[in-house]
């Protein structure tokens, strides 16, 4: 078969819309609900472009997140082993295995029970803001820390490391930074784990490192597979939620009618839907989910061979007119609750209901305390994170 | 409406929880989701319907 008529996967944003997903991503979208593209690689893995098939496949046991088979379809020349960065990049059983050994703290009750200590965090840090000078970068006061002080107190790391973590995780998801400064970064990320885990052998606090200290004492976990869980919650659990709280700030500021609806309105249930929304119009994670077909897989008129990769594009999914009408509307008061911006499957985010009120607590508080937020410099001055393996802002200079 | 919950196939993902929580909750020891009743009432039917549709595991059957 001939390739060199391949679409580049992947794309880039039309300079004037930052906030939707690649033209390029509409075009392929419509003309195939499969289509392959090529990679950095060279390789040319299928590329899902419609949501009812995003669905079906990311939830199908034959389509598998293991990176260490053959066909996986690597973002950048950078290979985590599949055993090092917690259970994301593993199959069932094994990945079952792992992620129930965290999923305690995420139920929707535990969750819920953190709410007034998000609130208060939240409170505090725009107590700051206020008191503080202005113009201020919303990223580094207040953005980055709600979610890192969150994890923080979640997984018994200390905040006051925070320079050291956010840095690294940084370097981890950038596409730009060179590979062997990224497995630096890994590996400094992975030792800091692993020392703070073999603290909590003899000071376990009530954190969710400990009971995993817990378990490598009872043999269940390596205390390096312990790190890499303890890697791969701390990164994810700060990147996906700061560049949320930005990135949402910034689409609101652009269409006031819709930030009026947060700020003047205080219905619950509306600030959770307008979270849903958010989370699919803006759809963060805009690499696309990777995964590989274990078995030929038929799915709207094409085969899937056994190897081949697959790219799920989660951004052009959750624009799909037949899951969302009107699609390219951001509009807060509409039932956005089948997006796949979490993903889909077993390896559905695992942090999401720590997200969600996260995302509640910030979005209904933020712009309500602070009426007159505005950017404090123009649209085509603010840098995105074009060259991040999940999309945001590095900074969003506010005034009010 | 009858509903079924498969605890095995469950991760913990909290949509249930979240859209029929008089149907559904989630163990302490795991969050895996644990099924409040198995013969909802026909006001509760919507919320069950939206919960299985949303579990990522398709863990959860309606029989209507
Ligand atoms: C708005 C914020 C977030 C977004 C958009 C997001 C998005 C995602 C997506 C799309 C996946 C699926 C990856 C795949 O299928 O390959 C995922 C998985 C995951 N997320 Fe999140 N996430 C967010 C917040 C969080 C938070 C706060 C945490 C932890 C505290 C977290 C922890 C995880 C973990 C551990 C996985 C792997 C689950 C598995 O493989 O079973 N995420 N996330
Ligand atoms: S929605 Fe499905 S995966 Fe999520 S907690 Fe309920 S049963 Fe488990």
């Amino acid at each position: 078969m001939v390739h060199d008529t391949l679409a580049a996967f992947p794309m880039s944003r039309a300079a004037r819309c930052p906030f939707d997903p690649p033209p390029g991503l509409h075009d392929l979208r419509d003309q195939a609900r499969l289509t392959r593209v090529r990679l950095w690689d060279g390789s040319t893995p299928w590329l899902v472009t419609r949501h009812a098939e995003q669905r079906a496949l990311l939830a199908d046991p034959r389509v598998s997140s293991d990176a260490t088979r053959p066909g996986y379809p690597f973002p950048g020349p950078a290979r985590p082993g599949a055993d090092k960065i917690g259970f994301i990049l593993m199959d069932d059983p094994e990945h079952a295995r792992l992620r129930r050994m965290v999923t305690a703290p995420f139920a929707i009750r535990r969750v819920e029970a953190l709410r007034p200590a998000v609130q208060k965090i939240v409170d505090d840090l725009i107590d700051d803001l206020l008191a503080g000078p202005k113009p201020v970068d919303l990223v580094e006061a207040f953005a980055l820390p709600v979610p890192s002080l969150v994890i923080c107190r979640l997984l018994g790391v200390p905040y006051a490391d925070h320079d050291l973590f956010q840095s690294h995780s940084r370097n981890l998801i950038s596409r730009s930074v060179p590979v062997e400064e990224r497995n630096a970064s890994f590996r400094a990320l992975h030792d800091y784990l692993s020392r703070l885990l073999e603290q909590k052998v003899t000071r376990p606090g009530d954190d969710l490192l400990s009971q995993l200290v817990a378990r490598v004492e009872a043999g269940e976990l390596t205390l390096a597979d312990a790190a890499g869980i303890g890697v791969l919650l701390l990164i994810a659990g700060h990147e996906t939620t700061a560049n949320m709280i930005a990135l949402g700030t910034l689409v609101l500021l652009e269409q006031p009618d819709q930030l009026a609806l947060l700020r003047d309105g205080e219905d619950p249930k509306l600030v959770a839907g307008a979270v849903e929304e958010l989370l699919r119009f803006l759809n963060i994670t805009h690499t696309g989910l990777r995964r590989v077909a274990l078995a030929d897989i038929e799915i709207a008129g094409v085969i899937v061979r056994a190897g081949e990769g697959l790219i799920f594009a989660n951004d052009i999914a959750n624009r799909d007119p037949d899951a969302f009408p009107e699609p390219a509307a951001l509009d807060l008061t509409r039932d956005a609750r089948r997006h796949v911006a979490f993903g889909f499957g077993v390896h559905q985010c695992l942090g999401q209901p720590l997200a969600r009120m996260e995302l509640q607590v910030v979005y209904s508080t933020l712009y309500r305390r602070i009426p007159t937020l505005r950017r404090a410099t123009g649209l085509d001055d603010i840098p995105f994170k074009n060259d991040g393996q999940v999309y945001g802002v590095y900074e969003l200079p506010v005034s009010w | 409406m009858k509903v079924r919950l498969d605890q095995d196939r469950c991760v913990s993902s909290g949509q249930c929880v979240l859209n029929a929580p008089a149907v559904f909750d989630q163990r302490d020891e795991d969050g895996v989701a644990v099924l409040l009743v198995a013969d909802p009432d026909e006001d509760q039917a919507d919320d069950v319907r939206q919960a299985a549709a949303l579990c990522p595991a398709l863990a959860i059957l309606v029989e209507e």
